[in-house]
C-alpha cells in the first residue's frame, strides 16, 4: 500500500540525529518485545510479511510517532488478536499453535534463520542481467515491498537473485506464487530528475511482477 | 526537551512497559512462550551478535584475497566460514568499498538490516529522517556523519527491502601493513560497514 511507512525519498523529516554510545535496547521493555516477537513464531505460525503488513496498517500518524519496538508490539498484537491468541472477538484466521520454544534451542534457531530462498526449478527467469526493466506503475493496496520511488523509472538487471516467493500474494494469505527476485541499478539522475554526479547510482531488489521489459 | 514533554514520555514509557508485560503474561499462561527463552534471545542479542562479528569478516577478507573473492561472491557461505549466519542474514550480499566507489545500505520501507553480522540496528538507520533522504541525497547524508566522497567516486545506495541484506566491505585504511587481523578488526566500525563511515 502507498502508506506511510514507504518514505524513500520524502522531505521533511530533518538531519539523521544519532546517540553516541548508543546501547543496543533503551528501556527493559525494548528487551522483552524483542525477544517475544521472535519467540512467539515458533509457537504461533507468521512470516515477515504477516509482520511487515501489520506494521504498515498503523494509521500514519501513530507510526510516525511510535518507536520501533512500539511498532513491533501493536504489530503483534494485531497478529495474534487476527489469529485468536488474544482475546478481542474478532479472530479471522484459525491458526494451529504449537508448543513455546525451549531456551537451549534459541541460539540454535537463531543461527539457522528462517531461509526463505525457494527452489530455482520453481520459476523460469523472465530477464537476464543486463537486460533493461521498467518498474510497473501499479499501487497495490496490499503489502507490497515495491517502493513508490523506483515506480515507471527504467532500470538495468544488474543480478538474479534467484526464486523468492511474492510478499504481495504471502500477506494476504493468497500463496507465494514463486517467482525470481532481482538487483536492479537505477541512475540517481534519472529517479530524481537532479544534477547528481552521473555514475551515482541506486539498487533495489524487485520481484519479477514488479517489472516490464523497457 | 521541556519538562511537560519529558513527563509525557515517561507516563507513554510506563504504559509501553506495562503492555509488553501483560502480552508476556498472556503469552506465557498460553504455552507459546517460555520466559527462559526469552531470556536467551535477550542475551544473544545484547551480548554475542553485533558489529564485531562483522568487523572479523572485514578483518578477514582485508588479509586473505581469497577469503575477500568468496566473499564478494557468496556473502552468506563466505560469513558462515566464520560461525555467523541466521536470522535477517539468510541472504547475504557483501559490496566493496573501492578508490572509485562507495556504498551505502538503507531499507526504505522498514529496517531490514543484516542481524548476523551487525546485529540490531541503531535508533538513526530506522528513523525517517535516514531512510527518506538517503536513497534521494546520499551525499548530503553522508557529508552529515562526517563523510565527504569525492565527486569522482561513484556512490551506490543499495535498498535492501527484499530479501537480500547487504553489508558494506570498507577500503583498508593506508599504514595498517603491519597490524594483526585482530587488530584490523578493532579498527571497522558499525557505521563503516553500513557505508556511513570510511572504516
Amino acid at each position: 500500500m502507498d502508506g506511510i511507512h514507504d518514505m524513500g525519498g520524502m522531505d521533511g523529516f530533518g538531519p539523521v540525529t544519532r546517540e553516541a554510545d548508543e546501547p543496543v535496547f533503551h528501556a527493559d521493555w525494548e528487551r522483552r518485545m524483542l525477544a517475544i516477537s521472535l519467540a512467539v513464531g515458533f509457537a504461533v505460525p507468521f512470516t515477515d510479511d504477516h509482520l511487515r503488513r501489520e506494521i504498515e496498517r498503523i494509521p500514519p500518524e501513530l507510526y510516525l510517532h511510535s518507536s520501533y519496538y512500539e511498532k513491533w508490539l501493536i504489530a503483534i498484537e494485531s497478529l495474534l488478536r487476527e489469529r485468536g491468541v488474544l482475546p478481542d472477538g474478532n479472530a479471522t484466521l484459525k491458526v494451529e499453535t504449537g508448543p513455546a520454544i525451549r531456551p537451549e534451542a534459541v541460539a540454535p534457531a537463531i543461527h539457522a534463520g528462517f531461509p526463505t530462498r525457494r527452489d530455482d526449478a520453481e520459476a523460469a527467469p523472465r530477464f537476464a542481467a543486463g537486460a533493461k526493466v521498467r518498474v510497473r506503475n501499479i499501487h497495490p493496496k496490499t503489502h507490497t515491498r515495491l517502493p513508490r520511488y523506483v515506480r515507471g523509472h527504467e532500470g538495468v538487471v544488474h543480478r538474479d537473485l534467484g526464486v523468492f516467493g511474492l510478499p504481495d500474494s504471502n500477506s494476504e494469505y493468497q500463496g507465494h506464487r514463486a517467482q525470481h527476485c532481482y538487483t536492479v541499478r537505477f541512475s540517481q539522475q534519472a529517479l530524481w530528475g537532479r544534477a547528481v554526479p552521473v555514475g551515482d547510482s541506486l539498487y533495489v531488489d524487485l520481484w519479477e511482477d514488479y517489472l516490464e521489459p523497457a | 526537551m521541556s519538562k511537560d514533554h519529558g513527563h509525557d514520555h515517561d507516563a507513554e514509557e510506563k504504559g509501553l512497559a506495562l503492555r509488553v508485560k501483560t502480552l508476556e503474561s498472556l503469552l506465557v499462561e498460553k504455552g507459546l512462550v517460555d520466559p527462559a527463552a526469552l531470556d536467551r534471545f535477550v542475551e544473544e542479542y545484547e551480548t554475542r551478535i553485533g558489529p564485531k562479528n562483522g568487523a572479523r569478516v572485514v578483518a578477514r577478507a582485508w588479509v586473505d584475497p581469497a577469503y575477500k573473492q568468496r566473499l564478494l561472491t557468496n556473502a552468506t557461505a563466505a560469513i558462515r566460514e566464520l560461525g555467523f549466519s541466521g536470522l535477517q542474514g539468510e541472504n547475504m550480499v557483501a559490496v566493496e568499498n573501492t578508490g572509485s566507489v562507495h556504498n551505502v545500505i538503507v531499507c526504505t520501507l522498514c529496517s531490514c538490516y543484516p542481524w548476523p553480522v551487525l546485529g540490531l540496528p541503531p535508533v538513526w538507520y530506522k528513523s525517517a529522517a535516514y531512510r527518506s533522504r538517503v536513497v534521494k541525497e546520499p551525499r548530503a547524508v553522508l557529508a552529515e556523519f562526517g563523510l565527504k566522497v569525492p565527486a569522482a567516486t561513484e556512490v551506490r545506495v543499495w535498498d535492501s527491502s527484499a530479501e537480500i541484506r547487504y553489508m558494506v566491505v570498507p577500503r583498508r585504511p593506508d599504514g595498517t601493513d603491519g597490524l594483526s587481523e585482530a587488530a584490523l578488526a578493532d579498527l571497522v566500525t558499525r557505521d563503516g560497514m553500513v557505508g556511513t563511515a570510511a572504516v
